[in-house]
Order: C-alpha cells, then structure tokens, then sequence
C-alpha cells in the first residue's frame, strides 16, 4: 500500500503531467505532457527514477499539501517560494516530506511552471497510455482543494540532493528552424522578425505564447490563403493581426495561419518557463547548429544525475539556527567556569 | 510533371509531402491513400504519420543523414504511381449518424440553406443523402473535417463567431462539415445536431473516426434524437467498406 497527497489548497492552474502521448497526431489529439519536460528529467534524476513518471504541474503558483506517510520529492522548474511546516527549503532539490507536515509553495519567481515531484510518480489511471491531463482534449482536469491523489509505490533513495540551476530561465534567445512555410516571408519580414526583440504577452497557457512588440506586424504579404496543414509543438504561426505566436504542447494538430519557423525542441522550455513581459528573441540556426543543440541537450539530460550533489544548508536560511550546537568547547571570558560546577 | 506533389522540410520533426497548392478531392485521397503506402514500407526511423487535407506528414528523428535518406525514399516511393489516380486505402468504415436538422438544437439550417440558395426541406434532402469522406482529423481530438458536398454549398464562414455549439453539432462551411467534438465557438453555421461523440478517450475506441471514412446523416425527429442522446454511440452505426 502506497501513500497519497492531499491538496490542502491548489492553485490556479494545477494539473498531472508526464511526458504526454506521442502518436495520435492524425486523430487530432497532440502529444501534451510537461510544458517544461527539462524540469521532468531534472525531478527524475533527483529522485532517480522514471523521467517519464507523473508530477504536479503548477502554473504561476503552488499550493499547499500534506502526505499520509512519510513520501521523498522533489521541486523543479520556475523557482516557487516553498517550506515545510513554515521552514523554507531549497527550489531544484529533493527533500523528505514526513507525513503529516505541511509543504507550502508559493508563487513563481523566476518563470512560469514549477513542478512538484513525488517518489514513484502519482498513480493516476493512465488514458492511452499517458497520465497527462491535456486539458484542451477533455482528458483530466485542474486540480481542486481537497482531493488526495495516490502515489505509486517509491523504490526509495536519497533526498537532500539538488542541482545546478538550468540557464533556460530568463533566456532570452531562443533558436528557430527554417519550417514548410518559412518561404512564404519575404527576406526583409524574416529579417525584421529575427532583430525584434518580443515581449510575452500575459495570456500565454500551454496551447500557445503570444508574443508582443511594438512596430508593425509580420505578413506573407499577397499570399493566398493557405490550406490547413500540420503543427508541431514550437511552430510560431503568424496570425490575423500580424502577431506570431508559438505554439506550445497542447496545441491543434492543424492549423491555417503561416508559420514564419519553429523553435527547435530544447529550446522550447525558454518560452514555456518565459514570465509574462520577459524579452525574447527568435534566431535561425541552420539545420546542423539544431541538431547539434539537440544533441547536446540529450546529452545534458542523461547526465542530470551524475550532476545532482548534497543539498548544503545555507545558515543564513536555518530559521532555528540557534537550536544548533554549532561549535563546542568555548570558554567565555567572563563566565566563572566553577559556577556550573557549583550547582 | 508539375511543381507537386511537394517534399517539404517540417522544423526537426520531420518531412511533409504536399499534392496540390488547394484542397481538392483528388488531392485528399493522394494524401490518404500515400500515408498509408509510407505505413507500409515499415522503415525503422519512423515514429509516426498522419494526414492534412492534402498532405502526408512523416516523422522520423531527424538528422542531416536521415533527411537524405527519407527523401529520397519518400520520393521513390512518389514514383512509384500516380497518386491522384489510387484508390482510398482500405480498412475504412461507412457510418450512419442520426442526425436532427434545424430545430432550436440546430438554428442555423435556414440560414445556411438560403447562403446555399436552396429552401430549407430541399437542403436537409440533400444534406442526410449525402455521402462525405473524413477528409481530415484536426482541431479537437477525433473531430472530422468531412467532404466535399456538392459545390452550391461552398458558403462562406460567418463573419461573427457563433459563441458556442455544444458537443456532437454539425456546421457546415466551403462544401465541408464537422462534427465538433468539444462545445467550442465557430464560424461555420449549425445546420443540424448528432448525439455522436467523436472522442471517447475512457474506451476502447477512443478514436471512432479515422482519415478516409466516409459518413451519412440520415434525418431524424427530435423524438427519435431524445431517444438516442445518451446512448454511447449516439445512435450510430458503423459498416465495413470493402
């Protein structure tokens, strides 16, 4: 028997996400899963488990929930503040949760999606094959207060791990490809696209991001309508107002509005993890400069548990630091050193 | 030979191959009937396949090698015939959807019958005779774009959005219908309503329409529609075409 989670409050926009449900594109459902899946391989290796396995996804802000029996986690993605029964602990790390104490997290500081990772991954009933809610097909729903979700059972391991923060938070380049209908834009559109710096907008959600500037918008100019073709995730499509707008996981397997490119797959969580305002800058790379960013982002996730370390308690943020026997044997010059012995 | 069919490059995901510039039915079954010759060749570094309206999209992981290589196989294999002359691949299925026609569950069949220069009773005889094909799967999970009907019902979208049809609504617009699978805002006009559900993601069939499959709305009495509208098929029955 295995224990569960109760959410004692959720936030806003709380939902059970894996690494979503490839191959059902021509049926018109998209793969979903993590808006961030870095911060899923990142949980895994703290936990040394199953990136694959299911954990709460948190837009904006956390909540607050309890365990029935003493559980590991792990906290990854935007930085949220957090504490257990009101003692602040470390973003990027695993720790103990015992049961019955309180984990509180709070809003994101530093992107848009955090994640709550638990040993064994939460045991929701899997639909084809997936755990994740995709919210745009009808499968799951937002996380309420009050329900208690199950956990698989946990094979065990360290806690107290943490790792190196991930340099796609607060990025500001993001890599684009060339896609089918990239042509479409003349030269001086494509240009004008690459040197505008991008502001996005506050309504993003995990079917697509708006982005925002000032100057005119980007067209195909005398293009005809073009006929509905294929998406993939990261795809920025140029909509009616001249606005681009990258799509995301759960985005439409179709669409009909002109894609100027698509941002390749590792650079996706910059946009995904982008805090609504946050400056960002498309730039083609050609087709080798992807697949080596590719490359090397694969390698960097199968390294991730060689890189997690010892979680350091910095004493500044020890609430109870003068609970602790720091240092031993000090004689205080004006102390009587009999006076103890005297009582 | 012309500038199509069309091999383009889709990001990192993969290679589309395009038939024509325009949706034509021609077109559609190249697309549909080239998807499944692709499933057929069983080459190793495909993930997955599927169709738009008149393309073919192949995904495979991608690198500059393997581009090469499913080019030219992708090309290869366009040579092979002519795909706006091959038949709809087999395996598909003829269904029968119980269908209300205007009414208060369907308000906009007058309006879309005159936009198609017919009177109402003449548009719902030509509209539950008509036989139309899955063109395309796309916008919601399981949601049918169907065609074509005949071309004096190529009317144009609404200008407004229609706030909201509820699941199961079919609309009608540029000689095509869609079931919607989700309560959604649209500009296509709400000509009738089904009780059919183009997802049911906790079953077995969670997908009951694919690419190719070919659809009936046969008329029924709001009566008949009460009767069936919580029925789990809706009403509908499935045959196999052979």
């Amino acid at each position: 028997m295995s224990g569960t989670l109760t959410i004692l409050q959720a936030g806003p926009a709380m939902t059970v996400q894996d690494l979503g449900r490839p191959g059902y594109r021509a049926l018109g459902l998209t793969h979903g899963g993590a808006a961030d899946p870095t911060a899923l391989h990142e949980g895994a290796a703290l936990l040394g488990q199953d990136p694959n396995c299911a954990a709460l996804e948190m837009a904006g802000s956390g909540g607050s929930f309890q365990a029935d029996e003493d559980i590991r986690i792990a906290l990854t993605g935007a930085q949220m503040q957090v504490s257990i029964d009101g003692e602040p602990v470390a973003w990027n790390a695993s720790h103990l949760l015992p049961a019955g104490a309180k984990l509180a997290i709070g809003g994101a500081r530093d992107g848009a999606y955090g994640y709550l990772h638990v040993g064994g991954g939460f045991d929701i009933e899997p639909v084809m094959e997936s755990r994740s809610s995709h919210l745009a097909a009808g499968i799951g729903a937002l996380l309420q207060s009050g329900e208690t979700l199950p956990l698989r059972a946990d094979k065990g391991g360290e806690t107290n791990l943490t790792l190196p923060r991930d340099n796609r938070f607060g990025a500001e380049r993001v890599r684009i490809v060339a896609s089918m209908q990239t042509d479409a834009f003349d030269e001086a559109t494509r240009q004008r696209f690459t040197e505008t710096t991008f502001r996005r907008d506050a309504r993003a959600n995990r079917m697509g991001a708006r982005m925002d500037h000032d100057a005119e918008g980007f067209t195909t100019g005398g293009q005809l309508t073009i006929v509905s073709e294929v998406i993939t995730p990261g795809d920025i499509q140029i909509t009616g107002d001249g606005a681009p707008f990258v799509l995301m996981c759960e985005c439409q397997t179709t669409g009909g509005y002109p894609r100027i490119g698509t941002v390749i797959p590792c650079d996706l969580p910059i946009v995904a993890q982008a805090q609504p305002g946050a400056a960002l800058q498309f730039e083609f790379v050609d087709l080798g400069e992807a697949l080596a960013a590719e490359t090397r982002h694969r390698a960097d996730l199968a390294a991730l548990p060689k890189r997690s370390q010892p979680l350091l308690r910095d004493p500044a943020r020890i609430r109870d630091l003068l609970g602790y026997q720091l240092i031993s044997g000090v004689v205080s010059a004006t102390a009587d050193p009999f006076e103890k012995e005297q009582t | 030979m012309t500038d199509w069919p069309r091999i383009r490059s889709v990001g990192l995901s993969g290679l589309l191959v395009t038939f024509a510039e325009k949706m034509s039915e021609p077109a559609n079954r190249a697309a549909l009937a080239f998807r499944a010759a692709v499933e057929e060749q069983d080459w190793p570094e495909l993930s997955e396949t599927s169709t738009s309206l008149v393309s073919t999209f192949v995904q495979f992981k991608v690198s500059q090698e393997a581009i090469t290589t499913m080019t030219d196989r992708l090309r290869g294999l366009l040579e092979t015939r002519d795909w706006f002359a091959e038949a709809l691949p087999a395996g598909r299925s003829l269904w029968h959807v119980p269908t209300v026609y205007g009414t208060d569950l369907a308000p906009q069949l007058e309006e879309a019958a005159e936009a198609a220069g017919l009177d109402p009773d003449a548009a719902i005889a030509e509209l539950s005779q008509a036989r139309v094909r899955v063109l395309t799967i796309g916008f919601a999970p399981g949601q049918p774009y169907m065609g074509e009907l005949a071309p004096h019902w190529d009317i144009p979208r609404q200008q407004g959005l229609t706030k909201s049809v509820p699941p199961g609504s079919l609309v009608v617009a540029i000689r095509q219908l869609i079931i919607f699978t989700n309560a959604s805002p649209t500009g296509w006009r709400h000509i009738g309503q089904t009780a059919f559900r183009t997802f049911c993601p906790g079953s077995d069939m969670p997908f009951p329409l694919s690419p190719g499959d070919e659809l009936i709305f046969p008329s029924i009495t709001r009566q008949e529609f009460d009767r069936i509208a919580d029925d789990p098929t809706g009403g509908a029955e499935r045959e196999a075409l052979t």
